[in-house]
């Protein structure tokens, strides 16, 4: 009887209360409980076990390579995908959408090919592997191919996510920069990356969260060695294979942080671009 | 329309410098890390001669991987696109507390490094875990190192592809479609299922095109949950590794490869519905 006006358009207040409890429920069973689960298994056998096991030296080892990994990942991919970004949206050339495709391309590849494509060209028995090995250089098994399967893996996140918002912002300013004589430098400097410079950040932070976390691609070239090729994310499946779960859990822990502070970060920054630059990562 | 075309004086303009700079940099870049890399893939099988890939891919292990690769990553993608609707909507047409933090909590999968996710979602689906426990006692089932395992770790990386790219296009719908479809008569359900359910079906196509892709190539999360038995839990990308392993280089892109074909071809053909969807709606 006391029932208020409801629109044609929305659903009875029991079918909404519904689909918002079951929505909360598949988010916590299928996101955060696994995420709880980390932390519950590293702190299971209490803090300080957990703290030794990242301060163990292979750990440490591990963490420094990740560092470096990421460290010389991120910028490469920045700069090719500013580059392909500033092609692609402010100039005109034949074939820009094979190129984007070609962008794109490694998302729908599977980490492990990725690293399996880089073995069959710097491998022993690859394509350049006698010549490497006459020179004694090592690719595979060794830091530089740690560092091109992450380069693979990571390489879409920042033309993705900055691409399009330069597509959709035009080039009228741009083109009355250079009118007014600037210089191509100047013009990105000045017009460009503070129209973009949020979208770059999230794209940089996606970027840096991937190549520190990625398993796959570089599980095919790393070779294990302790101490030596083992970037964290492989120090953790040691871990856990060799039944060490604390450690391995202590490990993952930090990861997962890694990941929830990307997490907090992009969504402060998509907040500040005004969510322009949405869409799946 | 830009101004400058509007003014007719396109000649005065100045196009944008850097064009050779940026697009030799770009080429450079995508020659170096992707193409070289993938035309290496697309030659090395053929070493073992065209008999040689056939004989290679034919082997019963490598069919059942491929099987479990592409069968996980379907089940996954279909138990996913419910889900993902259901995220989506709840995220853009509910109001409830927590909602902002759901929001944000989709992503994790996103920034979550797999084997992370691998060694959580296994402690928790294992026999004694948080969820595995319960599951068996109730109705027996055991998740953790079955092909259900690997389901969940794939339905894990794949949620928010859906969400997602359901949800910009949700946000854009507007209800007027749906007052129009309920001034005329329609019942709830028929409008959500003959005027909502159409115009969001291209985007749910794409999301599980994405997901779809994704959970095919996914190694990190799957190995850890998968128990990697031979011929029942090992799926395509283990199967690789292992023949590298045993330096077995041109079997190993064969399976490479043939998983990329097998991936695309199926991406094409959920493209090409997608067009027809999109056709059909005009």
């Amino acid at each position: 009887m006391s029932e208020r006006f409801r629109p044609a358009h929305a659903d009875a207040p029991w079918a909404r209360a519904l689909l918002a409890a079951s929505a909360v429920l598949v988010a916590i069973v299928m996101l955060v409980l696994p995420l709880a689960a980390v932390f519950a298994e590293a702190l299971r056998r209490g803090l300080p076990v957990a703290i030794g096991a990242i301060l163990d030296e292979d750990s440490l080892a591990a963490i420094r390579l990740t560092l470096i990994v990421a460290a010389i990942t991120v910028p490469v991919n920045l700069a090719g995908g500013i580059a392909a970004a500033w092609a692609v949206a402010k100039c005109d050339f034949p074939g820009k959408r094979v190129l984007v495709t070609l962008i794109e391309l490694p998302f729908s590849v599977s980490p492990v090919i990725a690293g399996l494509t880089f073995v069959l060209i710097f491998g022993a028995q690859g394509w350049l592997g006698p010549w490497l090995q006459a020179r004694d250089i090592q690719v595979i098994f060794a830091v530089p191919g740690l560092v091109l399967a992450t380069i693979f893996v990571t390489f879409p996140f920042v033309a993705r996510t900055v691409m399009p918002l330069m597509q959709e912002q035009g080039r009228d300013e741009e083109e009355a920069a250079a009118t007014l004589g600037a210089s191509g430098f100047q013009i990105f400097s000045r017009v460009t990356l503070p129209n973009v410079k949020w979208a770059l950040l999230s794209g940089v932070l996606l970027c840096n969260a991937r190549a520190m976390g990625e398993f796959g691609a570089v599980s095919v070239v790393s070779g294990h060695i302790r101490g030596e090729t083992n970037t964290m994310p492989l120090h953790v499946e040691i871990l856990y294979n060799e039944y060490q779960f604390a450690g391995a859990f202590a490990v993952a822990a930090l990861l997962a942080l890694l990941g929830l502070v990307t997490l907090a970060a992009k969504t402060m920054l998509d907040h500040a671009a005004g969510r322009r630059a949405g869409g799946a990562a | 329309m830009s101004a400058t075309a509007l003014l007719g004086r396109r000649s005065r303009v100045a196009p944008v410098p850097g064009l050779g700079l940026t697009l030799g940099i770009t080429l450079a870049w995508v020659g170096l890390i992707v193409v070289i890399p993938l035309a290496a893939l697309a030659i090395k099988p053929w070493e073992l001669g065209v008999a040689g890939v056939a004989q290679s891919l034919a082997e019963p292990r490598v069919l059942s991987a491929l099987a479990v690769s592409f069968g996980a990553a379907l089940l996954a993608t279909l138990v996913n696109l419910p889900l993902g609707l259901l995220l989506a909507w709840a995220i853009v047409r509910l109001d409830f507390p927590g909602r902002r933090i759901l929001d944000s909590v989709i992503d994790l999968p996103f920034s979550l490094p797999t084997a992370v996710a691998g060694i959580a979602l296994t402690a928790l689906f294992a026999p004694n875990g948080w969820l595995g426990a319960p599951l068996m006692a109730a109705f027996g089932w055991q998740v953790a190192y079955t092909q259900a395992g690997i389901a969940v770790a794939l339905i894990f990386v794949g949620l928010p592809f859906i969400v997602r790219t359901v949800e910009p296009v949700l946000r854009d719908l507007g209800r007027d479609a749906e007052e129009a479809a309920a001034t005329l008569g329609a019942t709830r359900p028929q409008t959500l299922g003959r005027v909502v359910l159409p115009m969001l079906a291209p985007a749910l196509l794409t999301g599980a095109g994405l997901a779809f892709a994704r959970a095919v190539g996914e190694y990190g999360s799957v190995i850890f949950i998968a128990g990697n038995v031979p011929m029942v839990t090992e799926i395509a990308p283990l199967l690789i590794v292992i023949r590298l392993e045993q330096f077995d280089y041109a079997g190993a892109a064969a399976v490479g490869l043939a998983m990329l074909v097998l991936s695309f071809a199926i991406l094409l053909i959920l493209n090409l519905l997608q067009r027809r969807l999109r056709r059909g709606r005009r």
